[in-house]
């Protein structure tokens, strides 16, 4: 039965483009205190463009009511629980959007005065020390815009340290469960990845490390806790192995929700890793962006971080460019400023206790699941997990249903999918990740939805084969949007 | 359902040789794995391939896989047919949907791949 | 605390369905050795009204009520209302990136706009949902380049954006990927043709341009198109400043456009975040790196958008993706695309030349240090930069960026920036510090 959602009307709404017609504008700007000018003699006859074609012409109640009616076919965390692995949808705290747009921060110039720049810099010194309390490294850069391109930084400070000390070396090792950034990333840094494989338990297979940790290895790239929510219990040994070979431990920082507080990457063996501020840190998602991907490094790495870096003299904040070893700007500027304003107020608003607490609740949420759902669904590793679990689809694939169909019928009972496929190395996954952010109620309502799909599997496999059925378009066709690609709208 | 004149590689492919010119597909076990197929990406005639390297891929929604040539020698001919109509490769992998020619360099290769019987073999043991 | 919705009750209940004494036992499997026995050293929680304070006095330490000419690759522009009040739905900001197209249709239907606004904007035939930034899509732009031709050379104009430039640099060192510059006319600030043709040769894949470039100056797209193509590089253009696109003639003889669209109503922010944008011509589509959003159907036939071309990305290609990107920039990119719909066709263009008329207004006052024409923003021939801006931060006023920290060569000149929120009263007070006695004494 389903008790979280039931259908109502949702408006309508064509492309911007079929709604425009000529003569309709939603601007006014103020009249020039300045000549006016011609355009052709002030940028040169052949400079001038036509009008933009096709470009939208609509009023002010029509752009409003637009994109109104678009956000109401979304689903979003306002409007319940994601139990998407790995992502961390946690609560986006509405202080954050006030702050970010305070006009002294909104509206500072990456360029003005340092003189003039101190509060900026005085907030990122701040997070930069709050997470480098978090997770026991000794520097941070907030560079990187996003995780992946804070994986592609970290990695570079490796090169770039192996590099001084007389050879870059080749490969970079990556387990077979970890999130396709990282093997993407290698490659760019110019590394070759090779795949270490998992223990049957589903962590990292020491024996394994060592045969393939060699003096032609520059890091193993892990998650901890790794994708399948399980703790890498030989993370100590791990790390010995490869510094024993002059190798590096670099740890994407994804899961670091199941960890604050309660254990510090820099604590057992990581000399570098990267943050999703948008995901332990609560920036929004916005729908897929914008990110932040902090970089943290033990002190042999600081020389070679992105550069400006800040510094204190004389009592003041300043930009140190001046900085040989550093593997140069991997962005223009200094980071995504706006979303590390979010980040920083997350932490003011938890304080060391409540952000060891968030911790505390993201596992047991996590943990409540499993027990409950182990009972109707497959659960291919049996160790202990931490913020995430992950079934696999076995049972019902039997009859016929895969996790995608199972996914896409938790959608008519009012949630968003969990992580389809993923990770590779268990057939048919089904990834869950509650985060901190949700109570009792909503936990308990997608355990029965979950429970209730379990049991349609066997009385009505088509029901759920077919779902969803109450959303505004049903399954979409991606095979043809493929084929045919259509990336824009044309006129007819 | 697979053609005895074909031989057959571990990974899925096919060729069948006429007159020193070897023509490539992919076997309807592979085009069932990728499901609907939506691109092809082949090489350019007169590039040279070798033996078990990379010529190609193949993507479908959820995943690519790449083409890995049977035999060694020189792009003869490419299907003009799968740039517009990918689906034909699940229709008819080992016929219209063939994916490249090639002028053979090294024919020595061609006892070292399956026969249809041991490509049958080798599936079955597969699933 | 506020943001975690159980009581200690509920806990208690939870704990016991899990079979739990307590929740430290939770991680009682965890090694003794990575365990953090000591709390974070860091000051506990604080209330919302705190946290406002907070940051209202940082803000505080920040220049405010300043009147600024600083552009240089980020530019002040009004900011229309209803870009906050359409992002900051719940629906679009809390939202995940629309890989489940049945209940994300909000924002792949605006993604999709998006693309089409910036196709239409650059002359373009397909563009991606955008990239981080400007900085971040020229190197992008440059491995597509050597992704199409096989080449493996890029030759990049001086007068790109300096840190554009070493962002390149940065990427280009590991993909085995030598970067050169090619420079600019001394009077005039375009491009030196001759300097390009003695350069490029049969392995450059790239030649990188930006127009309005680093100077503000119209540069000569054309000409380095031809040249490129002769020599069988493609040329990619790159635009900093959005607003010049809704009067400048787009870059039509691109074979890729790498820009930075901050411009459209997205804050200046201390450098972040901001949205990057890759164009291109239809038959580069699948080495465009980032997400892409396609128009297809349901299974009812009705019209629907969804991510495609997805076999490109990381999280199936793996090792072999097109890039390693995964974010694209979403909220971002529909801070803009509210932008081009409030402005639009029209609105645009009446943007644009407001911003023409106040630089324009500016230049007759100072001494611009180029011949070549120019859109908001220009070089100014000031003599000692640094004193020059001293003396005016007096008056509260934040002057052009000194660009000798970017090039010797104009270490006595500054980038100056005019666009619709420059007021005439500012400009004339700059002109006229400009030309007051201690500042003549300087210039001297």
């Amino acid at each position: 039965m389903i008790k979280k959602v039931r259908s109502h009307p949702s408006q309508n709404e064509a492309l911007l483009f079929e709604r425009s017609s000529p003569g309709n504008g939603a601007w006014q700007l103020p009249e020039l205190d300045v000549p006016a000018v011609d355009a052709s003699v002030a940028l040169g006859a052949g400079n001038v463009r036509a009008e933009i074609p096709g470009f939208p012409e609509v009023s002010e109640v029509e752009a409003i009511r637009h994109f109104t009616r678009l956000s109401t076919w979304n689903y979003a965390i306002d409007h319940g629980m994601y139990p998407l692995g790995s992502c961390t949808m946690k609560y986006n705290p509405r202080i954050n959007e006030l702050v970010a747009r305070i006009e002294g921060l909104a509206w500072a110039h990456p360029y003005q005065p340092e003189a003039l720049a101190q509060g900026a810099m005085e907030v990122m010194a701040r997070l930069e020390a709050a997470l480098a309390e978090i997770t026991g490294m000794d520097a941070v850069t907030l560079q990187p815009s996003a995780g992946a391109q804070g994986e592609l930084t970290g990695i570079l400070l490796i090169r770039a340290l192996l590099e001084k000390r007389g050879n870059p070396r080749r490969k970079i090792l990556i387990p077979d469960s970890a999130h396709g950034t990282n093997p993407a990333t290698a490659a760019i840094a110019g590394y070759v990845v090779e795949n270490v494989k998992s223990t049957d338990t589903g962590v990292l297979d020491l024996a394994a490390l060592a045969r393939a940790a060699d003096g032609d290895v520059a890091a193993l790239m892990v998650t901890n806790p790794n994708t399948l929510g399980v703790f890498e219990e030989n993370i100590v040994q791990a790390a010995e192995i490869l510094h024993a070979k002059g190798a590096m431990l670099y740890m994407d920082g994804a899961n670091m929700n199941a960890l604050v507080g309660i254990a510090r990457p820099g604590d057992f063996g990581v000399d570098v890793m990267h943050l999703n501020l948008h995901k332990t840190f609560s920036t929004p998602h916005g729908g897929g962006g914008p990110g932040a991907g902090p970089v943290a490094v033990k002190k042999a790495l600081e020389p070679f971080l992105p550069t400006p870096r800040l510094k204190r003299v004389r009592g003041k904040w300043a930009w140190d460019f001046k900085r040989k070893r550093s593997i140069g700007r991997v962005r223009a500027f200094y980071g995504n400023f706006g979303v590390l304003v979010r980040a920083l107020a997350y932490i003011l608003a938890h304080g060391g206790p409540g952000l060891r607490n968030a911790t505390v609740d993201a596992v047991l949420n996590a943990v409540y699941i499993r027990k409950q759902l182990e009972p109707y669904f497959d659960l291919p590793y049996t160790s202990p997990n931490m913020h995430e679990v992950v079934f696999s689809d076995e049972r019902q694939a039997k009859l016929g249903v895969r996790t995608g169909d199972l996914a896409k019928r938790l959608i008519d009972y009012g949630f968003h999918p969990y992580t389809v496929s993923f990770p590779m190395i268990v057939h048919g996954a089904l990834m869950i990740e509650p985060t901190e952010t949700e109570g009792k109620l909503e936990l308990d309502q997608f355990i029965d939805a979950m429970i209730s799909i379990a049991k349609e599997v066997e009385t009505d496999p088509e029901l759920v084969k077919q779902a969803p059925h109450s959303t505004r378009t049903s399954r979409v066709d991606e095979v043809a949007a493929a084929r045919k690609p259509v990336l824009r709208w044309k006129p007819a | 359902m697979y053609p005895e004149n074909f031989r057959y590689t571990k990974e899925h492919e096919w060729v069948l040789v006429e007159g020193g010119i070897g023509t490539i597909g992919i076997t309807d076990h592979a085009q069932q794995e990728l499901g609907d197929i939506v691109y092809v990406d082949l090489p350019k005639p007169g590039t040279r391939v070798e033996q078990g390297r990379s010529l190609g891929s193949v993507e479908s929604v959820k995943a690519v896989s790449d083409i890995y040539s049977p035999v060694s020698g020189e792009v003869a001919e490419i299907n003009p047919v799968l740039a517009d109509a990918p689906e034909k490769l699940n229709e008819d992998p080992h016929g219209a949907a063939w994916l490249v020619k090639i002028r053979l360099s090294a024919p020595g290769e061609l006892p070292e791949l399956m026969t249809a019987a041991d490509y049958q073999t080798y599936i079955g043991a597969e699933k | 605390m506020r943001y975690l919705p159980k009581s200690d009750s509920e806990r208690r209940q939870m704990l016991d369905t899990c079979g739990v004494a307590s929740a430290e036992d939770l991680f009682a499997h965890l090694p003794e050795a990575v365990r953090l026995r000591r709390p974070l050293d860091l000051a506990p929680g604080i209330s919302e009204y705190e946290i406002v304070d907070y940051f209202r006095a940082r803000a505080a330490e920040n220049a405010n009520g300043y009147a600024s000419f600083l552009g240089a690759g980020v530019y002040r522009h009004y900011r229309p209302v209803l870009v906050d009040a359409v992002v900051s739905r719940g629906e679009f900001l809390t939202s995940y990136t629309p890989y489940q197209a049945e209940i994300s249709q909000g924002t792949l239907t605006t993604i999709f706009e998006f693309q089409t606004m910036i196709c239409q904007l650059t002359g373009m035939d397909v563009a991606n949902a955008s990239m981080y930034d400007g900085s971040t899509a020229v190197p992008e732009a440059a491995m597509m380049a050597a992704r199409i031709t096989g080449r493996h050379r890029a030759l990049a104009a001086r007068s790109v954006h300096p840190e554009y430039r070493e962002v390149l640099r940065t990427y280009a060192l590991h993909q085995g990927m030598p970067v050169e510059e090619f420079g600019y006319v001394k009077d005039s600030g375009v491009i030196d043709l001759e300097d390009l043709e003695r350069r490029i040769d049969d392995q450059t894949a790239a030649v990188i341009v930006q127009s309005p470039n680093f100077f503000g100056v119209i540069d000569d797209v054309k000409a380095a198109a031809e040249i490129a193509h002769r020599r069988g590089a493609l040329l990619v253009v790159v635009f900093t400043e959005a607003v010049s696109l809704g009067i400048l003639e787009p870059p039509a003889d691109a074979d890729i456009v790498a820009g930075e669209l901050q411009s459209f109503a997205i804050s200046p922010s201390y450098g972040g975040p901001y949205a990057g944008i890759i164009a291109t011509r239809e038959k580069f589509v699948r080495q465009m790196p980032g997400r892409l959003v396609g128009q297809t159907v349901d299974t009812h036939g009705n019209r629907a958008f969804c991510l495609t071309l997805s076999t490109r990305e990381q999280h199936i290609r793996r090792e072999k993706a097109t890039s390693n990107i995964c974010t694209n920039q979403a909220l971002i990119a529909l801070m803009a695309t509210v932008f081009m719909t409030v402005y639009g066709k029209v609105g645009l263009r009446e943007l644009a030349l407001q911003n023409t008329a106040k630089a324009h207004y500016l230049a007759g006052k100072l001494k611009p240090a180029f011949t070549g024409k120019f859109f908001n923003e220009f070089v100014a021939r000031v003599g000692n930069p640094e004193a020059v801006n001293k003396t005016l931060l007096k008056k509260k006023i934040i002057g052009g960026l000194p660009l000798g920290r970017f090039y010797p060569e104009l270490a006595d000149s500054m980038l100056v920036c005019a666009t619709e929120m420059t007021r005439r009263a500012e400009m004339d007070e700059l002109s006229d510090a400009l030309r007051a006695p201690a500042v003549e004494e300087v210039l001297a």
